[in-house]
């Protein structure tokens, strides 16, 4: 018997009150993905590409070990590095959060448990590559060295703030550091990392772009055209979705049609799709090297789905409670990446619990200071304040008469000056001519 | 001195950029080997090779996004969006981060891209080849909004939109590509050889972006208007036989008020022309600006002319385009007005 048709409405494995459920995840054990040689042609890779874009690769295993052909064999100084990385985020991201709740600053994004998909792929990438971020990649700041006093001042819009007050807390930017300034809109950064790498390619440079972007906001336009300029053009860049399960309230199958893979749009475009542990510090970096070098040499570029899960709020203005388990980020099946990469270390015998101690008070010493300097340059209360009158630059590179006007009657206006204010053809004005 | 039509002088203009300046590229549909379908890029590809002239997929967001990433890499885009009708899947990249990326990093990042794109209608094209969207470009900050009325001014606001370092829309009367059309659809069509803007320097030339010029001097009232209608005006007013003075605007945003309000206090009246459907349309913002700068000296309501507030309608062009009868019984109108 035939029914009419119906709607398929997604729903995710688990709401609130329920017991979470990841058997959703199709997970492969460490080391058992093979690695193709990154100059292979799509068609000609092996494993093919769906399986790389199905499977998972991953390189630490339960006993904390790297193995497998995806491990990329770092100095245990390199990985001390990323791990430092990785921290100073966490408690970077704590003590702003904190500041938040605190009321002395007006919103805050925190990246808890996706610490190593932005921390491994910035130190994956050379120093001369240019990064697209979104609002959740501060580890991109930290690798690139943005001091935290000037990432402070950003989230104060005080008088230091880089953004000279315009952009919303966390809207980083930093050209020196080759990170570009980030938007609020979704994904908008995805096709103009690509035009950026068009255009390296173009100079003929070997710089290469890199992005990343949520895995809801794969759903938006932009990412389809970034895909497809990447394809049509082999553009050398790194396109990253960061599929961390839920954009706020709505989960991942809503972006993915429920298909278990987002690296598998990769492959439909003609480009690449890999899917990877974006808890594994190894397997995120092995993925970026793979892909940069890919890119480099001039083969186009890789689609990367970094599989992690956002144990944050979406923001500091909600609350996953309302939408998902309360305890759902414990069940979470590929753990904490900063934990991972300490077992490892710790496993590879270069480092222990009282380093890892001291390393933490170093890093909070050094946030606590830099928060101090970053208050003297003002706050949301106290301190020198940022001037109203540069609302009127940087709209144009220079400042058109109608502007000119408005800043005048602006500076007018708090002056409390009601004289000269509203201009127009009064009637005392009459016969005084133009 | 070379006389060229709009087309031709457009051409000129990027192929003297992409000669002087290697920074400049041209991409968008169709404008690499086939040269666009309105032939503003042809040769342009063969000249300059496929690095610099290139062909896109049908994506004008991905148009837009990529040329904001080349200019934040060094270069200087210049689109073609193949009608304006079009360019609204590139919206959100031209509102949101083209406009704003100066602004919203205080400088550190900037888009020097220009957004060739034709608009308006006459040419049968119907309700999706004919649109005049200036007024939802002008009505954000950080764009400037071009539109010239002749080749002379086209390729020198042009090559001043490409040397620019804010965003561009430069939008192109298609309309006008071939000839001063001057609203009169059954009338043999004018060549821009037989008019003194078709004659157009080969090399390069600038004209400033954020003036407006005046086309005809006049004293008994003033007629502003861009585009298209700079030529419809002059023939409606003629036949009105009432001594005009007529503003080009050519640059919609930022607007050169100056020239608008000196003109208006001299004669006392105007009509606002544009193409552009009413409501809501760019000529309230010019009407606007001149009752608050000219009220006293105003003998007459300004009035307003434009497309009917409907989409453009293919088999009732000549009924919705404001040609010469729409403008010249508002420039009637107002002179009838006693003062």
């Amino acid at each position: 018997m035939s029914r009419p048709s119906r709607l398929h409405i997604p729903h995710p494995s688990a709401r609130p009150g329920e017991a979470p459920d990841f058997s959703y995840l199709r997970l492969s054990a460490a080391g058992t993905v093979a690695r193709p040689d990154p100059s292979a042609r799509l068609e000609a890779m092996t494993p093919s590409a769906m399986e790389l874009s199905t499977e998972l690769v991953r390189v630490l295993d339960d006993e904390h070990r790297a193995v497998g052909p995806w491990n990329p064999h770092l100095e245990p100084a390199e990985l001390q590095v990323g791990l430092r990385h990785m921290l100073l985020t966490r408690l970077f991201d704590e003590r702003m959060q904190k500041t938040q709740r605190q009321g002395r600053i007006s919103f805050y994004v925190k990246c808890t448990g996706e610490e190593a998909v932005s921390v491994a792929a910035a130190m994956a990438l050379e120093p001369h590559d240019m990064l697209f971020p979104g609002y959740r990649n501060q580890g991109l700041q930290m690798v690139r060295g943005q001091p935290l006093v000037a990432l402070m001042n950003q989230l104060l819009s005080n008088t230091g703030d880089m953004c000279k007050g315009r952009q919303l807390p966390v809207m980083y930017h930093g050209s020196d550091a080759r990170l570009f300034s980030i938007s609020g809109n979704l994904a908008t950064q995805f096709p103009q990392a690509v035009g950026w790498a068009m255009a390296a390619a173009i100079k003929g440079e070997d710089h290469i772009a890199a992005s990343w972007i949520g895995e809801g906001s794969s759903a938006e336009a932009d990412f389809h055209h970034a895909l497809l300029f990447a394809s049509t053009y082999r553009a050398p860049c790194v396109l990253n979705v960061v599929n961390n399960q839920w954009a706020i309230s709505t989960f991942q199958g809503f972006a993915a049609g429920e298909s278990p893979s987002f690296a598998a749009r990769g492959p439909g475009y003609g480009l690449p799709g890999l899917r990877v542990d974006g808890n594994d510090f190894l397997a995120v970096y092995a993925a970026t090297r793979w892909a940069a070098e890919r890119a480099r040499k001039g083969h186009g570029a890789t689609l990367i789905e970094l599989v992690t899960y956002r144990v944050a709020a979406h923001s500091t203005s909600d609350d996953p409670a309302r939408y998902r388990p309360r305890d759902e980020a414990e069940q979470w099946p590929l753990g904490c990446p900063l934990e991972r990469l300490r077992q490892h270390l710790c496993a590879l015998g270069e480092w222990d619990d009282a380093r890892h101690a001291a390393l933490t008070v170093e890093l909070e010493q050094q946030v606590n200071a830099a928060w101090k300097t970053a208050c003297t340059f003002g706050t949301m209360t106290e301190g020198p304040k940022l001037d109203p009158a540069l609302m009127f630059e940087d709209v144009y590179e220079t400042l058109p008469p109608h502007l000119a006007r408005q800043r005048e009657m602006l500076q007018a206006e708090l002056a409390g000056s009601s004289a000269a204010v509203v201009s127009g053809d009064f009637k005392q004005n009459t016969g005084t001519g133009a | 001195m070379p006389q060229m039509n709009m087309v031709q002088a457009i051409h000129s203009a990027m192929d003297v950029m992409l000669e002087r300046d290697r920074s400049v590229v041209v991409l968008g549909e169709d404008v690499g080997y086939f040269g666009g379908v309105f032939r503003a890029t042809e040769g342009l590809q063969r000249k300059y090779g496929e690095h610099r002239v290139l062909d896109t997929p049908i994506a004008e967001g991905g148009i837009i996004a990529a040329a904001i990433g080349m200019a934040v890499n060094g270069l200087r885009p210049v689109t073609e969006i193949q009608f304006v009708d079009y360019i609204y899947p590139a919206y959100d990249q031209i509102v949101s981060e083209l406009a704003r990326l100066r602004y919203r990093s205080a400088g550190d990042f900037t888009a020097p891209v220009t957004i060739r794109t034709p608009c308006g209608g006459g040419i049968r094209g119907g309700q999706t080849h004919s649109q005049s969207p200036e007024a939802i470009f002008a009505h954000v900050c950080g764009l400037k909004v071009v539109m010239p009325s002749n080749p002379y001014d086209a390729k020198g606001l042009l090559i001043a939109a490409i040397e620019d370092n804010d965003p561009v829309i430069f939008l192109e009367p298609k309309r006008l590509y071939n000839g001063p059309f001057d609203g009169q659809p059954d009338q043999p069509a004018v060549p821009w050889t037989a008019h003194a803007k078709g004659e157009v320097p080969e090399g390069y030339y600038r004209l400033p972006i954020g003036e407006c010029a005046i086309a005809r001097a006049g004293s008994e009232l003033t007629i502003v208007t861009y585009g298209t209608m700079v030529h419809v005006a002059a023939g409606a007013a003629q036949a009105v036989g009432i001594d005009a003075e007529i503003i080009d605007v050519r640059t919609i945003s930022p607007l050169d008020t100056a020239t608008i309000i000196a003109s208006v206090k001299k004669t006392g009246r105007c009509v606002v022309v544009h193409e552009a459907t009413r409501f809501g349309g760019f000529g309230g913002e010019i009407a606007a600006t001149i009752q608050e700068e000219c009220f006293w000296h105003l003998e007459a309501p300004i009035v307003r002319v434009g497309g009917w507030d409907t989409p453009y309608p293919h088999a009732f062009e000549w009924e919705y385009f404001p040609g010469q009868t729409r403008v010249a019984n508002a420039l009637k109108r107002v002179m009838g007005e006693a003062a």
